[in-house]
């Protein structure tokens, strides 16, 4: 639970023992194979983005780590033992934080009560106190910018109640805290503010999951990022070395594809703008 | 004591209520309250304000309206009605609805009625009963709408119909029963009043327990390091709420007094009122009616937040009506019929309960009856009829469900919905 001192990205090679570690995770519904012999390791201090197109089992995985569904096959390790996580309160207590998509917070309750919902501290009656100095103290760590910590959560922006969510997720101090598209539905000022939040998470010593569409962010914060295609591996990248067109090929399972397509265009149509213009400079005296 | 003990513990973050630090005083809770308002918080402005135009309406017509004496009997009719009303708050609260408080309000009269008249029971093992019955059903609610997710507007629904019937089949072949006017019920709903100099004490203990609780509240914030509202304001509120106390007691005390039924209920309101914001189980409450999935993914425990909900609710509708029965020294078959159920609903409702979920408080039913009940005693003495009464009650109802969706919308446009 302690968190560790941040480890930098610049070398994700020295590698700190693994937090949580899925071998051989097989997951089915039915006759679909959602998942099929996943490998998966998340370490302390270190932002691992989770990729794959629709279906590719994205979010089953995060259903196995936060308790949702069991895994059919295969073994979750936390910190190097074998676990079972057979419900939400499971996860919880191991100290595994899901912030969903949703978020899930109670627009009528202001920020305190929604940071601590479900596990108050009290003491014949709440103590408002206690929870408010906490929440403070979060949200200080977290550089988060909350008009107050009393207004009722509604009154909040998208960036904000993201904060929100997020700070929630680190009241049981977990030592890992999966996204699940947080920037999403936000603009770009709000993204920055989330990217940042992300690596305040991952200079806590927190081990953090990003599950994400854009890649832009997975390249502006992750360390590392793992590729899901149709329910299997495909491939574990350094985003220290490696391209967005390699990422995206092994997203969508080829090099020739709707992206590269695109990109090659643009590519062809700049090459032959310069072109021109090239010659037009010939041309003028 | 003021706000220059406060710490800075983060610069952007404000401490008590939402004030910013530094301007915790007097002008700055004045200055929040107008904020709130502006962005559509309105909670119960918009229910004083009414109050006291119908006030001044009735009593422009009639002046003996605002009179200690009918002031005293409007007091207590309040009561019954009034502790129905909390049950139904709480049920709004979680974004659920109880149709059949007034059936239920009926066959505990007549479970009184029967009771002790030819059972010859003690009156407190009737009113045990009558209490019991109010809690299994309660539990009956509960279960169908936990269990099988039928709406709680059609469980109840059939509930008003079946309590009906239940009520019809103990009075059997009586109709109505007189009860007897000696029973103590009967006494404390028609003759019990709090002695004058008790009234005063109650008045000032009220408010020695007001700043006894926002000063303990200011200790404990500042040795958690936050910013705790300052000294004055909280004199400043004591002092207008010793005033309006002991005004009302002596106003009314100039009559009869201040009636037990009454005190009843707005101790009832005082306990709720608490429970609902100091406890684990209030927030659980109005999570659930803010965000049923949030609720639920922060792990609280539906059902259980459901049940007590439902069977709190049943439980008060069956006291409300055992006091109505006390009232009347009577049950009959039209006990909790007619106006009892949308009373008790619309009070809650127009005291500023949202039907939406999650909005609302324990002092919104005393509201809410307050001007019920003024506007059905008003028009008593003004010799209208029922007709009349229903009409107005049903204007009151649809605009305070129109302020109710105004607010909303206008929540949404500031981004606060």
């Amino acid at each position: 639970m302690q968190p560790t001192s941040a480890t930098t990205s610049a070398q994700p090679e020295a590698q700190a023992p693994p937090v949580l570690a899925l071998r051989g995770v097989s997951k089915s519904f039915g006759a679909v194979n959602a998942l099929s012999n996943v490998e998966l390791t998340l370490r302390r201090g270190e932002v691992t983005a989770l990729l794959g197109d629709n279906g590719a089992g994205k979010s089953t995985l995060v259903k196995i780590l936060s308790g949702v569904h069991p895994a059919d096959e295969g073994v979750v390790e936390f910190d190097g033992r074998p676990v079972a996580i057979s419900n939400p309160t499971a996860a919880r207590d191991l100290g595994i934080a899901t912030v969903y998509q949703d978020l899930a917070l109670c627009d009528n309750l202001d920020v305190v009560a929604n940071l601590f919902l479900g596990r108050e501290q009290t003491r014949l009656f709440l103590s408002e106190e206690l929870m408010e100095e906490r929440a403070l103290e979060l949200l200080h760590q977290l550089s988060a910018k909350i008009p107050s910590v009393r207004t009722p959560v509604a009154g909040l922006s998208g960036g904000q109640r993201q904060t929100v969510a997020i700070a929630r997720s680190l009241v049981g101090e977990p030592s890992v805290v999966i996204l699940d598209e947080p920037t999403a539905a936000l603009g770009v000022a709000q993204t920055a503010e989330v990217l940042n939040l992300i690596e305040k998470l991952r200079d806590r010593g927190h081990a953090v999951m990003l599950i994400t569409h854009n890649m832009s962010d997975v390249h502006a914060v992750a360390d590392t990022a793992v590729v899901l295609r149709l329910g299997r591996n495909n491939g574990v990248f350094s985003l220290a070395d490696s391209t967005p067109e390699e990422l995206v090929a092994a997203i969508t399972g080829a090099t020739d594809n709707t992206v590269t397509r695109r990109a090659a265009r643009a590519a062809e149509r700049r090459a032959s703008a310069d072109d021109t213009r090239s010659r037009d400079e010939e041309a003028t005296p | 004591m003021s706000q220059s003990s406060a710490t800075k513990v983060a610069p952007l973050i404000n401490g008590a209520d939402g004030k910013p630090i530094g301007r915790a005083g007097v002008v700055a809770s004045v200055q929040g309250f107008i904020a709130r308002l502006r962005s559509g918080d309105i909670g119960s402005l918009p229910i004083v304000v009414g109050l006291v135009l119908i006030w001044g309406i009735i009593q422009g017509l009639n002046s003996s309206f605002l009179s200690s004496r009918n002031l005293v009997n409007l007091a207590t009719q309040c009561a019954a009605d009034g502790v129905i009303a909390v049950g139904v708050v709480l049920v709004l609260l979680v974004a659920q609805i109880d149709l059949s408080v007034g059936s239920m309000s009926g066959v505990a009269s007549a479970v009184l009625g029967i009771g002790l008249t030819s059972m010859g029971w003690p009156l407190p093992v009737a009113i045990a009963v009558a209490l019991f019955i109010g809690i299994a059903v309660g539990v009956v609610y509960a279960v169908i709408f936990v269990r099988f997710n039928v709406p709680s507007f059609v469980v109840t629904l059939a509930g008003l119909l079946a309590l009906l019937g239940l009520q019809l089949e103990i009075l059997g072949e009586h109709g109505s029963i007189n009860l007897p006017f000696k029973s103590a019920i009967v006494g404390f709903m028609q003759r019990m009043f709090v002695p004058d100099t008790l009234s005063y004490l109650l008045a000032a203990l009220a408010v020695a327990l007001f700043v006894s609780s926002r000063l303990a509240r200011a200790r404990r914030r500042r040795a958690a390091n936050l910013s705790s509202s300052s000294l004055t304001s909280v004199l400043v509120k004591a002092a207008l709420l010793l005033v309006a106390l002991e005004f009302g007691c002596w106003y009314l005390n100039r009559s009869r007094g201040v009636s037990l039924p009454f005190m009843l209920l707005v101790m009832l309101v005082m306990v709720v009122d608490v429970l609902l914001k100091r406890t684990k189980w209030g927030r659980a409450v109005y999570a659930v009616g803010g965000s049923v999935e949030a609720a639920r993914r922060a792990g609280i425990k539906l059902w259980p937040v459901y049940l007590s909900v439902f069977v709190l609710c049943s439980m008060l509708a069956s006291l409300g009506g055992l006091m109505s029965a006390g009232r009347l020294s009577a049950a009959s078959i039209s006990s909790g019929t007619g106006d009892t159920n949308l009373n008790a609903i619309a009070a809650a409702v127009i005291g500023g309960t949202s039907l939406f979920g999650g909005r609302g408080n324990a002092y919104s039913a005393l509201l809410g009856i307050v001007v019920i009940e003024s506007i059905a005693n008003g028009l008593t003495l003004l010799s209208l009829t029922s007709a009349v009464r229903f009409m107005i009650t049903g204007g009151v109802l649809m605009i305070a469900v129109i302020v109710d969706s105004t607010a909303r919308r206008s929540r949404a446009a500031h981004g606060a919905a």
